[in-house]
């Protein structure tokens, strides 16, 4: 009881601390935040009562520990459930905005919704929310099942997935608000930062804890990628989030670094983000899932070391190409550049290990529309890790750079690598998780596939023309030494790009849609009656032996 | 130790000791004795669905 008391007392004093921060606040943004810490907080303090089992207190029985025997999946279906939600919101908010750039009407003419604050919350939404949600919640299912353990901390897990949910919240709000630190990709003030920083500790605890009381002794490739993830992780954060507040009761804060120092700073973070966050890690779920799909070993084991330690030695250096051209100084712009052109060779053989991981079982590309999912996923995993290094090159960087090009190749990467192995190990765990015997419908996996692939076509392909047009039309001098065409003829000549390119996004969401129908049947327990993907032939007239027929007489 | 003597640093001697490092960990994987336990390795994660430890 008096354990009960002390908790409840301390959620219920951190909501009035929350309350006076929000009371004292010095700008409007903070003191709502302040709001939802003080809600976040009751809304504990309400669980923690109303959950405690006040019969085995009042007789003092001991809470029984867990059975070590049993994995802990409760914080995993969470997760899953939290990566799709977050992800159809994620989604939709991008749909929204490149409507918005079609359609100016669409910022309604108010500052909530204008293209600049709802931008950063599509990226955030699908980054941190769809992937980090999925990627927290994969190296739950795969570091328990790899080591063999039942997963450590169980409270501390669990810390991980609200923490997580209220990270998010915060930042999606703030960004409404007009919050900002103006750091791509990590927009939140120093408030959330903080914030992050222990639950990203916690969450390191949880995975390094269940490592440490792992049963297997080896320790399996994909919990490597999902370690080096999670530390590179921290380090990108700590450094990069580095910023003095103007008041402790405030949202704003300034960098501590300035210039050319603090860009070279974001895209350290920035581009590591991309080489961590969304490749290392969803390396991490790759290596895993697809043997487990395929029911084969990966390739090469000690292929998918060397990919391990290339990427990790080479990423962390390729950051500066995205300052071509600036003041960044030269060599170090040269240094970005070769090290991205270096990381094309790991990228490929990473590619490669998965893809021949099917090699002997390519039929099931025809027959498990979940393997489908996974080849695509790693062809787009390919496709962007070249066109990556290609666009690092400063001569086609100076066309490519502030196009989009470069949000074309973002969406290849994301949609197609990105998105498809989330959905891919969706569809994968959902039934393992919720104990059934198979989905809903293999048949949705494969209308979801479709229309996922025809999105990310119009996606890609409507960029790759609007980047390209784009690049040319402003380095175009006449004969007098004047540009030819006016940034705003520019715009408009885009329009019809910008269309296709919301129609790719909408038959992206319509595939998700799909797979929420799937899951959200699969876990109601329906199975839907359905053609299988493959039929067996067999005649049953044809398959008997010929009898009555005289066997054929040899000649006299 | 200034910017100039850093970046002198970086580009000679830190370069060298990451790409002998890297060198390092790649040689390893291919020393004769991994072979086996690397075999074991990618087929552990099929041993889950079976108690036989």
């Amino acid at each position: 009881m008096d354990t009960l008391l002390m908790k409840a007392g301390g959620w219920l004093v951190l909501a009035f601390v929350a309350f006076a921060a929000m009371v004292l606040a010095a700008d409007s943004g903070f003191a709502f935040h302040m709001a939802i810490i003080a809600i976040a907080c009751l809304i504990t303090l309400w669980v923690t009562i109303s959950k405690a089992d006040y019969v085995a207190i009042g007789r003092g029985i001991l809470k029984a520990p867990p059975d070590q025997g049993l994995y802990d999946d409760d914080p995993i279906r969470w997760g899953v459930i939290a990566t799709i939600f977050w992800g159809m919101a994620g989604f939709l908010a991008g749909l929204y905005i490149a409507l918005q750039l079609a359609f100016p009407v669409l910022n309604l003419g108010f500052e909530y919704t204008t293209f600049g604050r709802l931008r950063p919350l599509h990226t955030s939404a699908v980054i941190f929310a769809f992937g980090g949600n999925a990627l927290i919640a994969t190296s739950y299912y795969i570091v328990q099942r790899t080591c063999r353990a039942r997963l450590a901390f169980p409270g501390l897990a669990r810390f991980v997935f609200w923490g997580y949910q209220l990270f998010i919240v915060l930042a999606a709000t703030g960004y409404l608000l007009g919050i900002t630190q103006s750091k791509e990709y990590a927009e939140p003030e120093w408030y959330v930062d903080l914030w992050l920083t222990i639950v990203w500790v916690s969450y390191a605890a949880v995975f390094i804890g269940t490592i440490a009381k792992r049963s297997e002794p080896h320790i399996y490739v994909a919990n490597w990628f999902f370690l080096a993830f999670i530390l590179t992780v921290a380090m990108l954060h700590l450094v990069n989030g580095l910023t003095m507040p103007v008041s402790l009761l405030g949202a704003k804060s300034y960098s501590a670094f300035a210039g050319v120092q603090d860009a070279l700073t974001q895209w350290w973070y920035g581009h590591n983000a991309v080489g961590f966050f969304l490749t290392a890690g969803f390396l991490g779920m790759m290596y895993y899932f697809v043997p487990k799909q395929a029911e084969r070993p990966v390739y090469s084991y000690r292929l998918s070391i060397i990919h391990f330690w290339s990427l990790i030695f080479l990423y962390i250096w390729a950051g500066p190409h995205h300052l071509h051209y600036t003041a960044l100084p030269d060599w170090a712009q040269t240094l970005g550049m070769v090290f991205s052109i270096i990381l094309w060779m790991p990228s490929w053989g990473g590619m490669i290990n998965g893809l021949m991981t099917l090699n002997g079982a390519w039929e099931k590309i025809r027959t498990d529309p979940i393997i489908r999912m996974m080849v695509l996923s790693l062809a787009f995993y390919g496709m962007s890790t070249f066109e990556g290094p290609m666009m690092s090159i400063k001569a086609v960087n100076s066309l490519s750079h502030y196009t989009d090009w470069t949000i074309g190749h973002v969406h290849s990467g994301a949609l197609g690598w990105n998105g498809m192995i989330t959905f891919a190990a969706i569809y994968y765990l959902v039934p393992r998780l919720w104990g059934k015997q198979r989905l809903y419908s293999l048949r949705m996996i494969n209308w979801h596939f479709w229309l996922a692939t025809m999105g990310i076509v119009l996606y890609a392909a409507s960029m790759w023309v609007a980047g390209i047009m784009q690049g040319l039309l402003w380095r175009e001098y006449g004969d007098d030494g004047y540009l030819v065409y006016s940034f705003s003829e520019v715009v408009s000549a885009m329009l019809p790009m910008y269309l296709i390119r919301a129609v790719g996004g909408l038959l992206y969401l319509a595939g998700a849609c799909v797979l929420v129908y799937n899951v959200w049947m699969t876990i109601a327990g329906h199975q839907r009656d359905e053609k299988p993907m493959t039929e067996t032939p067999h005649d049953p007239e044809a398959d008997k032996p010929l009898a009555g027929q005289p066997a054929a007489v040899p000649a006299e | 130790m200034n910017y100039e003597e850093l970046r002198h640093f970086a580009d000679s001697w830190g370069l060298l000791f990451m790409a002998l490092l890297w060198l390092g960990f790649a040689l390893w994987t291919f020393r004769p004795a991994a072979k086996d336990m690397h075999d074991d390795a990618a087929n552990m994660i099929f041993d889950e669905d079976k108690n036989d430890v």
